[in-house]
């Protein structure tokens, strides 16, 4: 089931709405860039969808029995958390244990794909590294690389690229696009515009607890809705490899 | 400027205030030989308080120990419920303004010298480790309460009763047994009694000289035949929960007697004839 | 942990538990020991070893056991190297649980009121310290409100101890905060056991989940874990193992500090791995200690938390100074 609906979605905190009138759907194939300025309630939008605090309105994740969400969809939570000096390829594994029967040992289909999911981030030099012992971005590429060993349909990240550098963001990216193109739903939220225009099918901005746009990229990253939103200027064009938005000025 | 010469130097100074201290002691013992036996006697030690009641004059005893109201550790509960009671404590005896304060060589010595301080007289009694200790207890306490001869009398009838009770052989063998293990060997009062009651003890055989702590092991290692427990307190204790162990009770059921070392064992006064009487027909009867 | 470190502290197990049984003051020979176990041939020598020294070498067995497993628990659950339960309070909390059944009389009309009362003290302070600390125990705030809730247990303790008409229990408050083996009894063992059990039961049950909660709660919950369903395990599994424990041998704190702390490089620091290491561990350090107390001071009730202090507390001054240094503090 690679599909994520929200219909008259809304969470609240207390008094006060973080997020209302959220309706929207994904589909498999499409690799989504949640974009918004700090607070406009990108995470409280992938944390709400997946269940993990209360909403009003539907989800289809939430609606899930735990362990059958936990087969569906994949979470990378913004905090970096590593709490133990595990190795790099168990702190992987441990993205098996929704696949796990109680009690039950690794199968070679597991150790398959914490093999895969290592190399696709260019672990496999890491794999008896002690993962707390790393710096913040190979450790972030370590849970990352955990998310993708759960092997679901659906992939949920909270600004994964956050911390990596340019070569490892592009690396990242990639993978996130061709994991889409391989038939996931991959939704990313993200504070790089830049990278969001080049690598993702389909974006989605959000304000003050509402989505204010919603498509492709080169339809939604416009001038006024940089403006508007973001308050910045940006110089947008187009290239061989695909739009480029580079922030240029802060309009105050 | 007229310089007297000086009429007190250091050295003069030193004497006069000797020679003053003298005049008061020797004052003091005339007074105490003048005015005869005390007639206000206070007793802040369970021991003291038993013996003090058994030979005080009508009113000469003014106060016991509350120890003595304490029903598991006293043997003349009943008398003393005549008594006001203290706790021990320096100032409440010195409020009841007695001219002797009996109190045992355990009482604590802060209590003692500043009752001492404020020139009320404290006699200490020595804690009583044999059966033969025990009349000169008596004495003392007569002779310092000037009850002499109630106290030779009261002397006279327990050696009567103690010889009349006293085993000669000892063949069969007892375990004390108290809290914490606690246990008591050669050379104190208990040890005494059970010998007179005609056992053997077998912390003895141990080595153990005083009291002490033996081991649950090697107290069911010496199998005793008789094993006396030392009497539980209302309330709970972990310490006590060595009385009635598994292992303890399984001694206690190879014979049918038991005992319970109680009241009559603490102090070392004619109460202890009941304690031996009472081992003795175990002794008979086991 | 490979099968050759379980190979090793099982065999370090089973020849701590013989020594055990083989050390104490009535001077059998190992022979004689052993008959008089096995089959019971002299009465003296039988009552030495089925009911002081066969209870004692149990109790070690299962009280370390569960203070290993309650520690290593802990510490899955609050992501935090520090959380022991006697350090924050929870063996102290069960202490006075314990003590109020004693002093109340409550142990004396049903068998079963000490190890409840010891597990009802032991999850008002497991409840506490979580309320406390929050989802991920910081050190700061875990070690404060131990100290707080570790004193006030501690300090009711002491006044009911202080309050009860029985001379002995004011200087049993030594017993209660270090913990001792010494004169218990098979009873002792039959009450405390089925709880160790359940708790360990409990506990083991979960390991998957504590791995999982490496990541975090956030992920650990997206990853199947109910989150709400581990806590209420952790507390009664906690609190069951470390209220019986406390129950029958008094507070024996850093067990749970030590053991986890030297076992999490050798099984990879796997949280579920930990776990089943722990109650090994716990088992051996305080088998060790238990034998150590009676071949230092053979004629004295030395306390078992003293020698784990010594051990433990300079451990745990390392912790401190390393968690400051790592920022965490």
């Amino acid at each position: 089931m690679t599909e994520l609906v929200l219909s008259d979605f809304a969470v609240s905190r207390g008094p006060c709405d973080v997020l209302r009138d959220i309706n929207l759907s994904v589909g498999p194939r499409e690799c989504v860039g949640l974009l918004g300025p700090n607070g406009a309630g990108k995470t409280t939008l992938l944390r709400g969808a997946l269940g993990l605090m209360p909403h009003r309105g539907g989800s289809s994740l939430s609606a899930l029995p735990l362990a059958m969400r936990a087969q569906t969809v994949a979470w990378l939570p913004q905090a970096r958390e590593i709490a133990w000096p595990m190795s790099v390829e168990s702190v992987v594994a441990l993205g098996r244990l929704p696949h796990l029967g109680h009690g039950a040992h690794p199968t070679p289909d597991d150790q398959n794909a914490i093999d895969w999911a290592l190399s696709r981030l260019g672990l496999d030099s890491f794999r008896q590294r002690i993962a707390t012992q790393l710096s913040g971005g190979e450790q972030a590429r370590v849970l990352i690389a955990r998310a993708l060993a759960q092997a679901t349909p659906i992939l949920m990240v909270d600004e994964p690229a956050a911390g990596l550098d340019p070569a490892h963001q592009l690396t990242l990216m990639q993978t996130l696009q061709s994991e889409a193109r391989a038939g996931r739903m991959v939704i990313a939220s993200m504070h790089d515009l830049g990278l969001a225009a080049r690598f993702c099918t389909r974006l989605i901005v959000l304000s003050h607890g509402q989505i204010v746009a919603d498509g492709r990229p080169e339809r939604v990253l416009t001038r006024e809705l940089l403006a508007d939103v973001f308050q910045i200027r940006a110089h947008i064009s187009y290239s061989d490899d695909g739009p480029v938005v580079q922030p240029v000025g802060v309009i105050w | 400027m007229k310089l007297t010469a000086p009429l007190t130097g250091p050295s003069t100074l030193a004497l006069r205030r000797v020679s003053k201290a003298l005049g008061a002691a020797l004052a003091l013992w005339a007074g105490a030989a003048l005015a005869g036996p005390p007639e206000r006697v206070v007793s802040i030690n369970l021991c003291t308080d038993q013996l003090a009641m058994m030979l005080a004059a009508p009113g000469q005893l003014i106060s016991v120990s509350h120890i003595s109201h304490d029903p598991n550790v006293s043997v003349m509960l009943e008398q003393a419920q005549n008594y006001p009671v203290n706790y021990g404590q320096g100032e409440e005896v010195f409020q009841l303004s007695p001219d002797l304060v009996l109190a045992g060589t355990f009482t604590s010595s802060y209590t003692v010298s500043l009752l001492r301080r404020l020139g009320v007289e404290v006699a200490q009694l020595p804690i009583v480790n044999s059966l033969d200790a025990i009349p000169d207890n008596i004495l003392e306490v007569g002779r310092l309460l000037g009850r002499e001869v109630e106290a030779i009398a009261l002397v006279a009838q327990f050696e009567a009763d103690l010889t009349a009770l006293r085993a000669d052989s000892s063949d069969m063998r007892a375990a004390l047994h108290y809290a914490n293990n606690y246990t008591s060997g050669e050379r104190s009062l208990a040890h005494e009694i059970l010998t007179a009651a005609g056992f053997a003890n077998v912390a003895a055989e141990a080595g153990l000289v005083g009291g002490g702590t033996l081991a649950m092991e090697r107290l069911v290692m010496l199998m005793p035949d008789l094993v006396i427990s030392g009497q539980p307190y209302p309330g709970a204790s972990r310490s006590e929960d060595v009385l009635h162990h598994p292992a303890m009770d399984a001694l206690r059921a190879r014979h049918a007697a038991h005992a319970l070392a109680d009241a009559e064992w603490v102090c070392g006064t004619p109460a202890v004839l009941r304690a031996i009487a009472r081992l003795a027909m175990l002794h008979e009867g086991g | 942990m490979s099968r050759v470190l379980w190979g090793v502290g099982v065999a370090g197990l089973v020849g701590l538990s013989v020594a055990s049984l083989l050390i104490g003051p009535a001077g059998l020979t190992p022979l004689q020991a052993v008959s008089a176990l096995i089959r019971g041939d002299a009465l003296a020598e039988t009552l030495v070893m089925r009911e002081i020294r066969l209870p004692r070498a149990i109790l070690a067995v299962l009280v370390g056991a569960a203070l290993g497993l309650g520690g290593a628990a802990m510490q899955g659950y609050l992501r935090n190297p520090l959380a022991e339960p006697g350090l924050i309070g929870v063996s102290g909390s069960a202490a006075l649980g314990a003590v109020l059944a004693l002093q109340t009389g409550l142990a004396a009309a049903h068998v079963l009121a000490l190890p409840f009362a010891a597990l009802a003290g032991a999850v008002l302070a497991v409840l506490i310290i979580l309320a406390l600390a929050g989802p991920r125990g910081g050190s700061i705030t875990l070690i404060l409100a131990g100290i707080a809730v570790s004193a006030l247990a501690g300090a009711l303790t002491s006044l009911v101890l202080n309050l009860s008409p029985n001379p002995f229990a004011a200087s049993e408050i030594v017993f209660w905060m270090m913990g001792s083996l010494q004169d218990r009894s098979m009873i002792h063992v039959w009450i405390s056991a089925p709880f160790i059990g359940l708790g360990a039961l409990i506990l083991l049950s979960q390991g998957r989940n504590f791995d999982a909660l490496t990541l975090g709660e956030d992920a650990a919950a997206s990853m199947g874990v109910h989150l709400g369903r581990l806590r209420l395990a952790l507390v009664l599994g906690v609190a069951s193992m470390v209220g019986a424990a406390t129950a029958v041998a008094g507070a024996i704190g850093f067990v749970g500090l030590v053991v986890p702390h030297i076992l999490r490089p050798l099984v990879g620091a796997r949280p579920s791995a930990l776990l089943p290491a722990s109650a090994l561990g716990g088992a051996v350090l305080v088998l060790m200690a238990d034998i150590a107390v009676r071949v230092i001071l053979p004629t004295r009730d030395l306390k078992l938390g003293v020698l784990t202090a010594i051990v433990g507390a300079p451990l745990f001054l390392h912790l401190i100074y390393k968690t400051r240094l790592q920022g965490q503090l």
